[in-house]
């Protein structure tokens, strides 16, 4: 099991080194102009928003529509200790992370006893209250805009940041820690009766979702350099959530793959960028329709009509 | 010697009174069967005894200690296992990691451990891999090791549910009828694997059945509840001519 695992350890870190090498060539020797390359650093912050929100939803099964709110705590708090600090920007990067997943304990806690929609109720309400403080409180200058955030997200750091949520968030996965979550989502009760203590491993994968989701705004606010409330409103905690369900809920290469497909395609869709909502409210329910947990393999099913995999293991 | 002594054990819903006065003790390695007639109350000792449901009154001693002030999580981690009525398995999950997650305690690496792949992770999961397959083998699910639980059929889902109890090293497991839905042939086999269980891990069982032939046949106390209370207590035999309980399943004669 350890050589095994070893070697798809070497085998990721090589993948991500040449996606790396292709892009910074292509980026340097001008195939992928200026314009592009910046939509791939939100694609990038868009990978660490999706793979930890899968953390909470996915894995952990309890739907939020707070994520958005937790990016904003992270923006705000590493944008205004680099700007009133001073701090360097890795620095800057971690008190927003680590703020964010204060908050998310925070919020975790007497939450988290909540099911299904009400849990959803109450994290787009702490979303809207966020959005509402920063918009009034002096320092982050409120719908004017926090400016004069120095520029420091490029290419590197935000595919390193999304290489390393998707490793951290992939081992824990994979972990008893992880098996514990996902048996949370499968069944809370028969969880608790087979020894998990269910209300730590919940508030723990909400914090740690909270956490990258700080790092993620962070990045954001060192790329854009202005900051405005209004971003972070529950639009985009949905855009975020359509993300993970169009990947497939626990399904971390779908959540990748969706949140970059989600990054490029409003841009060839920009005469219809009015409809956009319109166009979530539909991939939603169609992801609803289908039922399944990953729609990939739903379909996969379908067409190589593949044999049960009980079938399989009895011939 | 006792293992599980229950004084004067009560809940009560609004003005029902589920479970009243329910006094009975289960000895070491001993295997106890619960009957009675539906709504007697037999599921909801259950809930009592691993802290789903919190008694009105009454007191519940567990190896010497009082189950009341814990949590379910507690009470499966200092020793009462269970499975359920309607099979509460992980379902998207595969069985293997069914078990696993009923070894969780049983390795004690960190988070952080298990980010940057100390060898104490390897060493765990390494660990938990072996336990987890050897009880798989004990019945005979090793094969489907990989296969979604929810996949299984159903005589075996009902296996791997006794499997995942066991795999959090009790010293009681509970059964909530486990031959329910099952046909004769299975029944029968369920027999053999219950009864291989208790050897093999020297546990206490305390079974719910229906199954009159299942439950005299392999128990060696009997307890019947009827309407909440303990109606009759004692070994097959006893219970079989118990003018008591006959009337309760079947009716007085008058």
């Amino acid at each position: 099991m350890k050589k095994k695992e070893i070697r798809q350890f070497i085998l990721s870190f090589v993948l991500a080194l040449v996606i790396y090498g292709a892009i910074m060539f292509a980026m340097n020797s001008g195939i992928i102009n200026s314009y592009w390359s910046g939509i791939l650093v939100v694609a990038c912050i868009n990978v660490v928003l999706a793979t930890s929100l899968n953390l909470a939803s996915g894995y952990l099964g309890q739907l939020t529509l707070g994520h958005a709110g937790f990016m904003s705590v992270g923006a705000y708090i590493s944008a205004l200790s680099s700007i009133y600090l001073g701090t360097p920007f890795i620095i800057s990067l971690l008190i927003g992370a680590v703020c964010a997943a204060v908050v998310g304990l925070i919020i975790g806690i007497p939450t988290l006893r909540l099911k299904g929609d009400y849990l959803c109720i109450i994290t787009l309400a702490f979303n809207e209250i966020i959005r509402v403080i920063m918009l009034n409180i002096g320092i982050t200058n409120g719908a004017k805009g926090l400016m004069g955030i120095p520029m420091e997200t490029n290419f590197t750091v935000v595919f390193i940041s999304a290489v390393i949520t998707i490793y951290v968030i992939a081992c824990i996965v994979k972990s008893r820690h992880g098996r514990a979550i996902i048996s949370i989502r499968e069944d809370e009760t028969a969880s608790e009766l087979a020894g998990i203590p269910t209300s730590y491993y919940k508030i723990l994968a909400f914090t740690i979702s909270a956490f990258f989701a700080g790092i993620a705004g962070g990045l954001y606010a060192h790329y854009i350099t202005i900051l405005i409330p209004k971003v972070f409103d529950y639009n985009k905690s949905v855009e975020i959530l359509v993300m993970v369900v169009l990947g497939g809920l626990g399904n971390l290469k779908g959540s990748i793959i969706a949140a970059i497909v989600m990054t490029i395609l409003p841009e060839y869709l920009r005469a219809f960028s009015d409809y956009r909502m319109l166009l979530y409210a539909v991939v939603l329910i169609a992801a609803m329709i289908l039922k399944e947990k990953n729609l990939v393999p739903h379909l996969k099913a379908k067409f190589l009509k593949k044999k049960d995999d009980v079938e399989e293991a009895t011939e | 010697m006792t293992l599980l002594k229950t004084e004067g054990l009560g809940i009560q819903f609004g003005g029902l009174k589920a479970v009243d006065e329910f006094n009975f003790e289960i000895d070491k390695n001993q295997l106890f069967g619960l009957i009675g007639p539906n709504g007697a109350g037999k599921t909801t000792v259950f809930n009592l005894l691993t802290g789903v449901y919190k008694p009105t009154s009454g007191q519940i001693i567990f190896d010497g200690k009082s189950l009341l002030k814990m949590s379910p999580t507690q009470i499966t981690q200092y020793g009462i296992a269970r499975t359920f009525q309607n099979i509460r398995l992980f379902k998207d999950m595969s069985v293997i990691d069914n078990v696993k997650v009923g070894l969780h305690h049983s390795q004690n690496y960190s988070m952080f451990a298990s980010i940057i792949h100390t060898p104490n992770y390897y060493k765990g999961e390494e660990a938990i891999e072996e336990m987890a397959l050897s009880l798989l083998r004990v019945f005979d699910l090793d094969q489907f090791a990989y296969v979604k639980a929810s996949n299984l059929p159903y005589g075996k889902q009902r296996k791997l549910e006794i499997a995942r109890a066991l795999a959090t090293s009790p010293k009681l497991l509970l059964l909530d009828e486990p031959a329910a839905g099952m046909n004769p042939t299975e029944t029968a086999e369920l027999m053999e694997t219950i009864k291989i269980v208790r050897e093999k891990f020297s546990i206490a069982i305390l079974l719910i059945e229906h199954d009159m032939k299942l439950v005299m046949g392999i128990c060696e106390k009997i307890a019947v509840l009827n309407f909440g209370t303990v109606l009759a207590f004692g070994s097959p035999e006893e219970i079989q001519n118990n003018p008591d309980v006959v009337a309760a399943y079947l009716g007085n004669e008058e």
